[in-house]
This record gives structure tokens, C-alpha cells and sequence, in this order.
């Protein structure tokens, strides 16, 4: 079997959100940078996929040089290859259209992506690469399995989950559930020094037209101060709620 | 030309989100200068769309319809955006519309945005504000295809009342191939999900334990709410992870978000602080959550929480 994670690399949580050149751009100064933690999740099953089943599991990013160290990082979590797209991440469908021909051209049988990605939080990009390449497609799958030619995938749905069977090629939208946390994996020394020489191959783009674009970003008004209520006067709260906050 | 809804139900019924997805369609159709048509997939009863804005309603009824299927609902709304015409499809930010629309987005070469917040700002170009970075920023977005979609962010835009006459059609798309098939749905029936939710209560590890929750959904109950918790609590299996809400597990965008022994770590915050208005009952005046809050209370849970249950009890009694 024939594995293809899709990793965006993008700010960790607790980074400092702020933004240049008039307000069009990420200011990347000083923030730290990860695997996306949806896609963190799905190269951990690949992995079991790879020990269990003998997969061949390559990772994928579209994006400049900058991302090389998180591709290192899957690299030496133990992903065999990795690929990068020489192109900035433009918009979900730019970055959609270069996976499909990555996923066509490398001929993969599982595409595993995250249902989102921490940064801009697009939600898009597996769904459209499944509509590319006209794959089956299960999104915010929390349990994977694979049997020769067949997968077995559990989705959260609204107050529950389903489970489906779908036919390989599939591409996935994963996220937590799809392996635990404390299954993640902290790269160790010698899984660092086999990343370096494991192949990571630079691809050319293709030309695409985006269909969408950021114009400026903008940062929520601070937030007026809590307002405290004692322990002793709850009905205050409650008046609050109804009178003020008209939520109850 | 018509701005196109998908009116989302549940055995028939609507969603509530698919009433603001109605309301949100109708403010786009007044700044195009056109109409709203909904599609309705196995839904009962379509009158009520009437109250928000709709003018038409393309009604598909069809058994083999009952399970969702996001590539057959997407191939069936390509289809009613076909025939309508339709420039702007709106859709919601429920995990199914989530699921559906960038597969909507290929079939119609149109430009996707998710998480929505208002009308849009201008029609041309095509510029609408969006959450963007686990709701830590806005983002100007702007739409260059023909035809657009646009997924709103749960009560962001609110359900609106614009009083319409609708006309009824019934719809026969073609339906394609799945390819995905359905082996087993679990499901809590009569419970109200976190999706759903107006008002969500959420817990955390400062209850020390399962055999606390009572209370919680004493209170929810009292609240007609949903019952979440922090991550730890559903990792040390306290709840189930179905539960667990922010930046590993489900966002909440509910209009009253109440967390209880909850610090507030900012992962915990990145999935919940769409919720409209937080109230924080923590016994740590320096918890994080007391920030992010809008109404806190300094105090314990185990004598706050049960009395709160009383005293608002006695409030919807004088309701
Ligand atoms: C990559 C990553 C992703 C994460 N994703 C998530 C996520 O999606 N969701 C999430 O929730 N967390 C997430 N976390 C974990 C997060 O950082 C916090 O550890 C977690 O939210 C803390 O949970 P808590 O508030 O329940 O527990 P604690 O931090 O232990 O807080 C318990 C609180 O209860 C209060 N308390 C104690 N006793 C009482 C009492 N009697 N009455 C009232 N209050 C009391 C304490 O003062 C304290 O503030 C993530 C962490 C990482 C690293
Ligand atoms: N630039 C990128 N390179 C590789 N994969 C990506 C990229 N952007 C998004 N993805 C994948 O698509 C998923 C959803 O991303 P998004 O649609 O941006 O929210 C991510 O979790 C990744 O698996």
C-alpha cells in the first residue's frame, strides 16, 4: 500500500498572532512552527500502517524552503519520503490542485489529510483533492483500517459516529481518534539522523489560477473586562444572563 | 440567478442552523437584487422557510436519501445550482457542510470560504470577513470565480424573520454512485448535541472525578443544553470523547458557553471563544479563563454549581 500525508506546516497554538505589511500578511517573526496537529494524528496511523502492513508512507507539503524541517520532522518520525511543492501556499484550491497531481502521478492508495488546518482554517483542501482526482472521500475520520483493498473508516457525525466502508484510493480527513494522543511520537536521535538521508524530492508547481485571495486580516477588539459575580448573588448571574446577555 | 440555500434537516426537521443559512442567503439576495431558492432534502415540512426570506423551494424526497452521503448531496445541490442559475450557494458550518462543499466547490468551479461571519462587504469584488487562526484574527476574503460558496459560521449572523411567499417544486435530481457505504451509525437519540446547542456546560478537571457530573447535567438539563469537557477529562475517560471540546476535539460556536472548573488553556479556548457570551465558575482567581470570560464567578464548583441549579429552577418556574 501506497500512503500519502499531506502536512501543513503552520504556527503552533500558543504563538502570538500579528500581522504585517499593513495588515496583508502573517508576521511569521518569532513563531514557532509545526506539524498541523490533524495531520500529526494521521501520519502516526500511517505509521502503524507501515510496521503492520508493510506501507510505504511518503509526506507532502506545498510551500516554500521554510517548510523543509517540519517534511524532516515527519522524515524522522519515520515516513520514508517526502515531497515539496515549490510554491507558497496561495489558497486551498491552489494547494488542492498541486496535491491531486502529486496524488495522480504518484499512483497512492491512501491519502490521509486533516479536517483542518490550524492556521487559516480552511477546512477544504482533502475534500477538493478527492473531487480532483474523483476519490472516495471520508472526512473527520477519528478510526482507520485497512484490508487489502478496502477501508474501514469511523467519522464523528453530530452527537455520534458512523462508520463506512469505502474502496482504496480514499483520501481521509483525520483527526484526533485516528490515533490517541499519547500515541504521538517525539522523533529520537536516531530516527533524526535516518531522516537526513531519507529522499525529499523539490517538484516543480503547476500553473494554477487561485480562485480565492487574502485581502487583510484584522484582530478582534479587545474584550472588556470580566464581570464578577459573588458566590452569594447568583441570582445577579442569572439576571445578567437574562437582562444583559440575553442568553437565557 | 437566485442565491441558492441548503436548508440542513434531521429526520425530516430542520436544523436550526439551516434558518440562518435562510437568513443569510436573504441578506446576499437583497444585495444582488435577487431571490433566495432553498433545497431541501428530505425535509417534511418547508412552510416555515416562508419566515426567512425564501421564495422558492426545490423539495428532493427520495428514501434512498435518508442516510447522508456528502458526494451524493453535493452532486444533487451542483445540480439545483445548474438549473437556478445560482451565483452564491450558501451552506452552514455543521460537519456535514463542512464535508459537502469542497466537493461542491470542484463540481461548480466555484471559490470556497468557510467560517463566514457577516454579509458580505462588497458584492465586486466578491469580499466577505471570515475567521481565520482559531478565531485569534479576521481575514478579509475575497471570492474571483463565477459562482461562490459560502459556509456561515454558526450564530454568527443570527436567524433573521423576513416574511416571503414561497413557491414548491419538487426536484428528481440524478443521483450518482456513492461509492461509500454505511456500516454502523451510533448515535445518543434526544440528546441535545454540542453542534446544536444554543447553550453548552462544560466541565474540566477541577470536578476530581466522573461520579461529579451529576450536577453538570443537572444543569444543562435545567439549561436545555449540551454537556462538554476539557480534554483531559474525556483522555482519563471521565466522559466520552465525544465531549471534548476546542483545538483537538469539536468547536463550540453556542451562545452561552459555561465552564466549570475549567482553567482555560488557550487549546482549550482556540474551539470554544466563537461562542457568543462565557461565564467561568473557577476557584482560581488567576485562571486563565477569567480573560476569555465575559461573567465569572470565584468559587467552588461543589457549592456554586448546585445552587446556581436551584436558583435558575426557580427562574424558568417565573418564566
Ligand atoms: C497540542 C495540544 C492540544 C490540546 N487540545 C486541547 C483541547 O482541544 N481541549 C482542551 O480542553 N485542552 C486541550 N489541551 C490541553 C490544555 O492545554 C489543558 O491542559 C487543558 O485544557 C486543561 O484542562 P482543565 O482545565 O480541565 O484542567 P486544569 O488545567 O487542571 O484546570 C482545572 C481547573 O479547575 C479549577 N478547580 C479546581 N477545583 C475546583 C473547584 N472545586 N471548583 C471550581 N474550580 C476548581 C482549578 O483552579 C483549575 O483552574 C491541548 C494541549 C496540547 C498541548
Ligand atoms: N500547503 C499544504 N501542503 C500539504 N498539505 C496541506 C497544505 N495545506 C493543507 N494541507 C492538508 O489539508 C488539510 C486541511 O487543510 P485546510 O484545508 O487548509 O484547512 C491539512 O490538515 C493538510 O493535511
Amino acid at each position: 500500500m501506497k500512503i500519502l500525508v499531506c502536512i501543513s506546516h503552520v504556527p503552533d497554538t500558543t504563538s502570538k498572532i500579528n500581522f504585517t505589511d499593513d495588515n496583508t500578511k502573517f508576521d511569521t517573526n518569532g513563531v514557532q512552527f509545526i506539524i498541523n496537529p490533524n495531520d500529526e494524528f494521521g501520519l502516526t496511523r500511517s505509521m502503524w500502517f507501515k510496521e503492520k502492513q508493510g506501507a510505504h508512507v511518503t509526506v507532502v507539503n506545498v510551500g516554500g524552503t521554510e517548510t523543509e524541517p517540519t517534511l524532516r520532522k515527519a522524515l524522522a518520525i519515520g515516513a520514508d519520503a517526502a515531497i515539496r511543492v515549490n510554491t507558497p501556499a496561495i489558497d486551498g484550491f491552489s494547494v488542492a490542485k498541486q496535491l491531486a497531481k502529486v496524488v495522480q502521478d504518484g499512483g497512492y492508495d491512501l491519502i490521509i489529510a486533516g479536517r483542518e488546518s490550524l492556521d487559516y482554517n480552511g477546512g477544504m483542501v482533502p475534500g477538493m483533492i478527492a473531487g480532483l482526482t474523483n476519490s472516495n472521500f471520508v472526512n473527520n475520520c477519528i478510526s482507520l483500517e485497512v484490508d487489502g483493498n478496502t477501508a474501514k473508516v469511523t467519522r464523528e457525525i453530530d452527537g455520534g459516529k458512523e462508520t463506512v466502508s469505502a474502496d482504496l484510493p480514499l483520501i481521509i480527513g483525520g483527526q484526533k481518534g485516528i490515533v490517541e494522543e499519547s500515541d504521538l511520537r517525539i522523533p529520537n536521535m536516531r530516527g533524526i539522523m535516518m531522516a537526513r538521508q531519507k529522499p525529499l524530492t523539490v517538484l516543480d508547481p503547476i500553473n494554477i489560477a487561485p480562485e480565492t485571495a487574502s485581502v487583510k486580516f484584522e484582530k478582534p477588539a479587545a474584550k472588556g473586562a470580566v464581570k464578577l459575580v459573588s458566590p452569594d448573588n447568583l441570582d445577579e448571574l442569572i439576571s445578567l444572563l437574562h437582562n444583559e446577555a440575553k442568553v437565557i | 440567478m437566485s442565491v441558492l440555500v441548503y436548508i440542513e434537516s434531521e429526520q425530516g426537521r430542520f436544523k436550526k442552523t439551516a434558518l440562518e443559512v435562510a437568513s443569510y442567503g436573504k441578506a446576499i439576495a437583497d444585495q444582488l437584487g435577487t431571490t433566495v431558492t432553498a433545497i431541501t432534502i428530505n425535509a417534511m415540512e418547508t412552510s416555515e422557510l416562508e419566515t426567512y426570506g425564501v421564495s422558492k423551494v426545490l423539495k428532493v424526497n427520495n428514501d434512498s436519501l435518508d442516510a447522508f452521503n456528502a458526494k451524493i448531496y453535493a452532486s444533487i445541490i451542483q445540480q439545483a445550482a445548474e438549473k437556478e442559475g445560482t451565483k452564491v450557494v450558501v451552506v452552514s458550518s455543521s460537519v456535514n457542510s463542512k464535508y459537502l462543499a469542497p466537493l461542491l466547490s470542484i463540481n461548480l468551479n466555484a471559490g470556497y470560504a468557510t467560517n463566514v461571519l457577516e454579509a458580505p462587504v462588497s458584492t465586486s469584488p466578491f469580499i466577505v470577513k471570515r475567521t481565520a487562526f482559531t478565531n485569534k484574527a479576521y481575514e478579509m476574503f475575497q471570492i474571483n470565480t463565477d459562482v461562490k460558496i459560502l459556509g456561515v459560521s454558526k450564530n454568527s449572523f443570527g436567524i433573521k424573520e423576513n416574511k416571503t411567499t414561497a413557491s414548491i417544486e419538487d426536484f428528481t435530481p440524478s443521483i450518482p454512485e456513492s461509492g461509500i457505504h454505511i456500516e454502523s451509525v451510533d448515535k445518543a437519540s434526544n440528546k441535545v448535541t454540542i453542534a446544536d446547542a444554543d447553550i453548552v456546560v462544560s466541565a474540566g478537571r477541577g470536578l476530581k472525578g466522573p461520579e461529579n457530573w451529576g450536577m453538570i447535567e443537572d444543569l444543562a438539563d435545567v439549561l436545555g443544553a449540551a454537556t462538554a469537557c476539557s480534554k483531559p477529562v474525556s483522555d482519563l475517560g471521565w466522559r466520552p470523547h465525544s465531549e471534548h471540546v476546542g483545538q483537538t476535539g469539536k468547536p463550540v460556536a453556542s451562545n452561552l458557553y459555561i465552564a466549570i472548573g475549567i482553567s482555560g488553556a488557550i487549546q482549550h479556548l482556540a474551539g470554544i471563544n466563537s461562542s457568543k457570551v462565557k461565564v467561568v465558575i473557577n476557584t482560581d482567581q488567576e485562571a486563565p479563563f477569567f480573560k476569555a470570560a465575559d461573567y465569572g464567578v470565584v468559587g467552588d464548583a461543589f457549592v456554586v454549581v448546585p445552587q446556581l441549579i436551584e436558583k435558575l429552577k426557580a427562574f424558568k418556574a417565573h418564566q
